[in-house]
């Protein structure tokens, strides 16, 4: 760990950049493939959070929250990719905006 | 002998009630003698009720039974018997039943000719109660029930919308002068605990003096009512436009009977008036004022019923005129003479309508003098009675006003002057009419002449114009007796001569050519005055703007329900709000997320603000 200590702000940063980027994505893009890899990204970003934290306090509840996220995230995507599935099988297409029949 | 005396209004009113239930299924023939016999049978009862009256004058009282009885407030279904009754029966049934007899000629073409009975003869029913009634409130049912009926009949031509408007109009301005004498009665009541009219103006005289504010008040508001009903200013405007119904309708109601119910009122109250000396002066300047109103306007009009109709307003007029200077007598003496001479006037105006293809335009007539004899004959004796002419029935009642008129202290010999005014304005437009009508060029030409149902209720009524001021009607126990002296012969000596003068001026100026008028009438003051009195002095106009318009436009505004409008809001801004949210929830992921994340920055700005120190 010596000589490799980076500022718990430089890691912040790095995390709210990569959530930022993931939120970006999940406003942006129709693809539900992308969207299920922009949620990726935000639950990495969050992870990579929670072990920059874990490491500057000292702590190792950072990385075992990390390891939550993972599960979490291996689970979410096995859901989402039935999804994905069901989706293709029902609209013929992957855009999220013609998947659009729950409009008020 | 008098216990008969509950026949004389239950058949007509039976009549009334059978014709309506045959609906119109009966023939001709049995319609006819329905109506016609109910109130002729009528006439008979009340000639005999008055041939004893004369022989045994004594006041007749008769209870049928009580109407309904709150606590003390017990008002009977009572006749009261007495000579003013008595006049007032004869009138309403003797020339009720010429009318009627008329009316089976005039109407022998008309398709609702039962209903038109039905609704004469409730009307004779309604306004026999209204006379005979011992207590007020059953006068009240009377007043009621002819106002119902004029209203029915003033319509009767209803596919007009015009007669329907007409009728509407009479309806809602007699209401006003009557909720004025309701809530007259409700003081009465709550003053003098009774209703009952002889015992009310006994007990008014224990607990009242000459002069209170009370009976002033009490007056007042039965005045309004009188004011009302018989088309007297500032409540006149209605009678005019009643004139769409049936001529012999403008004949019976409004001329002969119903709108002199005013005069009958005040005069059976003249106890209450006496103790409000106030009052009296506000029924002699009513009467006086409207009299010299309607004259100058009937000399402008060129419908013949129109003419007539003001000459009826103005006529009352001289009956309030009477009323208020305390001649009670010559007032009534006036209202049955003049029931008389206008019953013929109008029924005269009715033939010549029948006969002129309901033609009503005077200057549209002409020369009808030798083709409708009758009609003419009808027509001159008529107009002389309503001129007052020397000898005629309308002289000696007319005298008998202006000279009490004059003897009145204080303002008694200006209230001559404008009688003499409307005298001299009356023999003018009298004779105007029958000059224009009957003699010069003919313009239309009659297709028939009168046939003898006409013509012998226009004889009697002929009859009746020229000997009724040689009556004498019983009333001198109902009324004080009269007092002051006679005023000096040069005063009755100008009253005999003044509508002598008329009757010249209108010779000069509508038979002759003499004196022309022409220029007068067309400068530009001449035009102005002109239009003017032929608006009926603009009071429809002002009316009009006063009260219709801003009416109606109230009603405008309502009709859209502004105070609703309040709750309303509330309602609108509720859906449109749930309108948008349900816009918004369109069913697309990215929209919701973009939503979210705009919250959600939208929530932390706010919760930053709100405590930096968090941060």
């Amino acid at each position: 760990m010596d000589g490799l200590n980076i500022p718990l702000n430089h890691v912040l940063l790095v995390s709210s950049l990569l959530f930022v980027i993931g939120l970006l994505g999940l406003m942006i893009r129709r693809n539900i493939i992308f969207i299920l890899m922009s949620l990726e990204v935000m639950l990495n970003a969050a992870a990579l959070a929670f072990v920059g934290a874990g490491a500057h306090w000292g702590q190792p509840d950072g990385q075992v929250v990390f390891m939550l996220i993972l599960t979490v995230a291996a689970a979410e995507v096995a859901v989402g990719l039935g999804l994905v599935l069901q989706i293709q099988r029902r609209f013929k297409t992957l855009d999220m905006d013609h998947a659009n029949r729950m409009g008020g | 002998m008098r216990e008969i005396i509950w026949l004389i209004p239950l058949i007509p009113l039976l009549s009334s009630v059978i014709l309506m239930l045959g609906s119109g299924n009966f023939p001709r023939l049995l319609i006819g003698l329905l109506g016609v016999g109910s109130v002729g049978s009528a006439a008979l009862l009340t000639l005999a009720l008055g041939l004893d009256f004369m022989s045994n004058p004594e006041v007749f009282q008769m209870t049928l039974w009580t109407w309904m009885k709150v606590g003390s407030f017990a008002p009977g279904v009572a006749f009261y018997f007495d000579g003013l009754t008595l006049v007032m029966m004869s009138v309403i049934t003797g020339v009720g039943f010429l009318i009627h007899l008329f009316s089976t000629e005039f109407m022998e073409e008309d398709v609702s000719y039962a209903r038109y009975f039905a609704y004469l003869n409730m009307f004779v029913a309604a306004m026999l109660v209204l006379v005979m009634a011992d207590n007020l409130l059953l006068l009240y049912l009377g007043w009621e029930g002819v106002g119902v009926c004029s209203y029915l009949l003033v319509g009767f031509w209803y596919q007009n919308s015009a007669n329907g408007r007409a009728a509407r109009k009479a309806f809602v301005v007699t209401r006003i002068g009557d909720t004025a004498m309701a809530l007259g009665l409700l003081l009465l009541f709550t003053e003098l605990g009774t209703l009952n009219i002889q015992s009310m103006v006994g007990v008014a005289n224990e607990s009242w003096q000459v002069g209170d504010t009370l009976p002033l008040i009490a007056c007042l508001l039965l005045l309004g009512g009188a004011v009302g009903k018989s088309a007297q200013l500032p409540l006149h405007t209605w009678l005019p436009d009643a004139m769409a119904g049936p001529t012999p309708v403008s004949a019976l109601i409004h001329a002969a009977t119903m709108v002199t119910a005013g005069v009958y009122l005040v005069a059976r109250t003249h106890g209450l008036f006496l103790l409000a000396p106030t009052a009296m002066m506000a029924v002699a300047i009513i009467g006086i004022t409207t009299s010299l109103m309607a004259a100058f306007t009937a000399l402008m009009q060129s419908d013949i019923k129109r003419i007539l109709a003001y000459s009826t307003i103005s006529q009352i007029g001289y009956m309030f005129l009477a009323l208020g200077v305390g001649a009670w007598t010559a007032g009534i003496f006036h209202l049955m003479t003049h029931a008389f001479f206008k019953a013929l006037l109008f029924l005269g105006s009715g033939a010549i309508i029948h006969c002129l293809h309901h033609e009503h335009n005077i200057f549209k007539m002409g020369g009808l003098r030798r083709k409708m004899p009758v009609t003419f004959w009808s027509f001159m004796i008529g107009s002389a009675a309503l001129a007052a002419l020397p000898m005629t029935s309308g002289f000696f009642s007319k005298d008998q006003i202006l000279l009490e008129a004059y003897q009145f202290p204080g303002i008694g010999p200006w209230l001559w002057l404008g009688g003499l005014c409307g005298a001299l304005l009356t023999a003018i437009y009298s004779f105007r009419l029958v000059f224009v009508v009957f003699f010069g060029q003919a313009k239309t030409e009659p297709d028939k002449d009168t046939g003898w149902r006409m013509a012998l209720p226009l004889s009697v009524l002929c009859g009746l114009s020229l000997v009724g001021g040689y009556f004498i009607i019983p009333v001198e126990s109902v009324f004080p007796p009269v007092t002051g002296e006679h005023p000096a012969y040069w005063v009755e000596y100008v009253s005999i001569s003044v509508p002598l003068v008329g009757l010249l001026l209108a010779y000069l100026i509508f038979h002759s050519g003499q004196l022309r008028v022409a220029g007068l009438v067309n400068s530009s003051i001449g035009k102005i005055m002109y239009q003017f009195w032929l608006s009926g002095w603009g009071i429809d106009w002002l009316y009009d703007r006063l009260f219709v318009r801003p009416y109606y436009a109230l009603a405008n505004l309502l009709k859209a329900e502004p105070v609703d409008g309040v709750y309303g809001l509330v309602v609108t801004v509720n859906e449109t709000l749930n309108n948008w949210l349900s816009q918004s929830q369109t069913g697309r992921m990215r929209w919701y997320i973009t939503s979210m994340v705009a919250g959600l920055i939208v929530l932390l700005a706010v919760a930053l603000q709100l405590s930096p120190e968090t941060l």
